[in-house]
């Protein structure tokens, strides 16, 4: 079953298309790769689907449902969330805070019970104080909940944008370079968790990250984005003999 | 019995501001008894200003607008009901300045949907612009006196109640301390809650906020609402305990003092809100014997270097984003 269906979107910035008739679907349960150099165009593409742009042309299905043009707090409570490449954690409030604000979509409770503290308010508080804790110690960051989320090392705040996604109980995640700035290790062992994550959750996921070797290792599927074109599309090992991938890669000139 | 439980604090912390409106009723005399309660009244224009340009980050300069709103309906209301005779004014009061949040709150609506799409500078422009207009329409409006202002506001008044005197002083703290109470319980419950928590989000990053489910332009239109019905309440408290109202009460420098409060007390901190809010109210009164030794007012020239050398020694303001609560935690963690 399409989970995501993506049919031929085009954004274009004034005269720059950024993306281009591009056209990709994501199966339930999928780790797909989105990969492609610097500039190709593949934040374009989750900022399309996650509402923060319209597509200039083209449709976006989400279980069924067309959602280009919807606002990205509706997307968000349909299943659909993300990670930023450019860390956008809320810095100046604490670790656990940003896990919950992740979920303040599921909780019920008005103001009126919040301001009473009534027993709705009570329950519901806690349960989410206990499951956000428990996100947090995926990633072993339940000791650091009550600091300051911009007082957390690099590394640590790219996860926590990971545990913060998870908290809107997502179907589908997508990841924009979470291993961007991480030396090998953390990256292989971030990859590790990534794939895990998944299994636990049952998640969709959707990884962008402009150094292919990383993703051949986890994902099922790789879509290939060049100058905002689906240049290739398939198995990582497809995705690795392919002439024009390795082509855009080395930035080969064109042959006329 | 979780309702009782949730009550128990506000409900002894009342308990202790009766005994200090007593004491005050006793020894303070009438000068120091007017400067408290306009100091109570600057609590809950400081907190609730703090609930939209402290907590949601968004830069509203037109609090005496919408304090203007809830204190001429209040006050336009109580020339138009019959008012209960006796101590039991004080459920007049309460009625007013429900009435008088609600209208407050309603013209944060109406305000606030249209404009909270504008960012910064932007919304502090056409929030300046609503407060300006506010008190252009009030001075042109005969119904509430225009520019001469409203006279006749009833409000609390000695009751002899058989050998005890229940004063002016005691009705009236008493009614502001309970609505201080009410908005400072509100508004820090609130900010332990889902509610406050997407108000935070809306100001560290929108982008992100919306990104996590939270709709922003709601949480935005919320804070703005709540925020006007407080400083609508403080405006009826203000209008009825002065018996009198002008237009010139609820101009600029109202809204700019309003702001100075908050920043002050350090964005975000309710804790700083309550005390910059004293320190405002205040300090221009202690230095008033100075006038009086040198002969010439030089109030605002002391007054104004003096929040130059804080902001430039605390730029954050006094508490920063911290609460008194965080200090103790702190200092506890420290000791151990
Ligand atoms: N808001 C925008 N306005 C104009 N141009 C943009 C905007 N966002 C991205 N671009 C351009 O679109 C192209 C693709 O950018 P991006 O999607 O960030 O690439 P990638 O994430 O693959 O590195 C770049 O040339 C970039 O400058
Ligand atoms: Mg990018």
């Amino acid at each position: 079953m399409k989970l995501l269906d993506v049919r031929s979107i085009t954004m274009q910035f004034g005269g720059l298309k950024a993306v281009d008739s591009l056209s990709f679907h994501i199966k339930k349960g999928e780790l797909m790769g989105l990969i492609g150099p610097n500039g190709a165009g593949k934040t374009t593409v989750f900022n399309m689907l996650t509402g923060v742009y319209k597509p200039t042309l083209g449709e976006i299905h989400f279980n069924g449902q067309a959602i280009q043009g919807r606002k990205p707090f509706e997307i968000s409570r349909l299943g659909m969330t993300r990670t930023f490449q450019n860390i956008r954690l809320f810095k100046e409030i604490s670790v656990l805070e940003n896990v919950m604000i992740g979920a303040t979509q599921h909780q019920k409770y008005s103001m009126l019970d919040a301001a009473l503290i009534t027993a709705d308010y009570s329950q519901a508080e806690k349960a989410l104080r206990e499951k956000s804790l428990e996100l947090l110690s995926i990633f072993g960051l339940e000791s650091k909940a009550y600091d300051e989320a911009g007082s957390l090392p690099y590394g640590e705040q790219r996860e926590l944008e990971i545990v913060r996604a998870l908290g809107t109980q997502p179907q589908l995640i997508c990841l924009d370079e979470p291993a961007a700035g991480m030396n090998h290790q953390e990256t292989h062992s971030l990859m590790e968790t990534i794939a895990k994550i998944r299994k636990d959750f049952n998640l969709t996921v959707l990884l962008i990250e402009h150094d292919m070797k990383l993703v051949m290792g986890i994902c099922e599927r790789i879509v290939v984005l060049d100058h905002g074109v689906k240049i290739e599309e398939g198995t990582p090992s497809v995705i690795q003999n392919s002439p024009k991938v390795i082509e855009a890669y080395l930035g080969v000139e064109e042959v006329h | 019995m979780t309702a009782l439980r949730a009550l128990k604090i506000p409900f002894l912390s009342f308990l202790v501001l009766i005994v200090i409106a007593f004491i005050g009723n006793f020894a303070l005399d009438g000068f120091v008894q007017l400067l408290s309660i306009y100091v109570l009244i600057n609590m809950i224009l400081a907190m609730s200003l703090n609930l939209v340009n402290g907590y949601t980050g968004q830069f509203s300069l037109g609090h005496a607008g919408f304090m203007a709103v809830g204190a001429y309906s209040s006050a336009w209301l109580s020339t138009q009901v019959p008012f209960l005779p006796g101590p039991l004014q004080i459920f007049n009061f309460l009625l007013y300045a429900v009435v008088g949040g609600i209208m407050a709150a309603g013209a944060g609506y109406l305000v606030g949907l249209p404009s909270l799409r504008l960012k910064g500078d932007y919304l502090a422009i056409v929030t300046l612009g609503f407060g300006e207009i506010i008190r252009v329409v009030l001075l042109n409006t005969p119904a509430v006196g225009g520019a001469r202002g409203f006279y006749g506001i009833p409000g609390p008044t000695d009751h002899d109640l058989g050998g005890f005197v229940l004063s002016k002083f005691l009705m009236g703290f008493t009614h502001a301390g309970f609505w201080c109470l009410v908005t400072f319980f509100v508004i820090w419950r609130l900010m332990e809650s889902s509610h406050g928590r997407g108000f935070l989000s809306v100001r560290e990053d929108e982008i992100a906020a919306e990104a996590m489910g939270v709709d922003t332009t709601q949480a935005k239109v919320r804070a703005f609402v709540l925020s006007s019905f407080f400083a609508g309440v403080a405006g009826s408290i203000f209008a009825h305990y002065a018996n009198y109202l002008s237009p010139a009460s609820f101009n600029f420098q109202r809204s700019v003092d309003a702001v100075i409060m908050v920043v002050l007390g350090g964005m975000g901190s309710m804790s700083g809100a309550l005390l910059a809010a004293v320190f405002i109210t205040v300090m221009p009164e202690l230095l008033r014997p100075l006038q009086q030794v040198i002969g010439v007012d030089i109030r605002m020239i002391i007054y104004s270097l003096f929040l130059i050398l804080l902001m430039i020694m605390r730029p954050k303001g006094l508490f920063g984003k911290l609460e008194l609560t965080d200090l103790y935690k702190r200092w506890k963690a420290r000791k151990s």
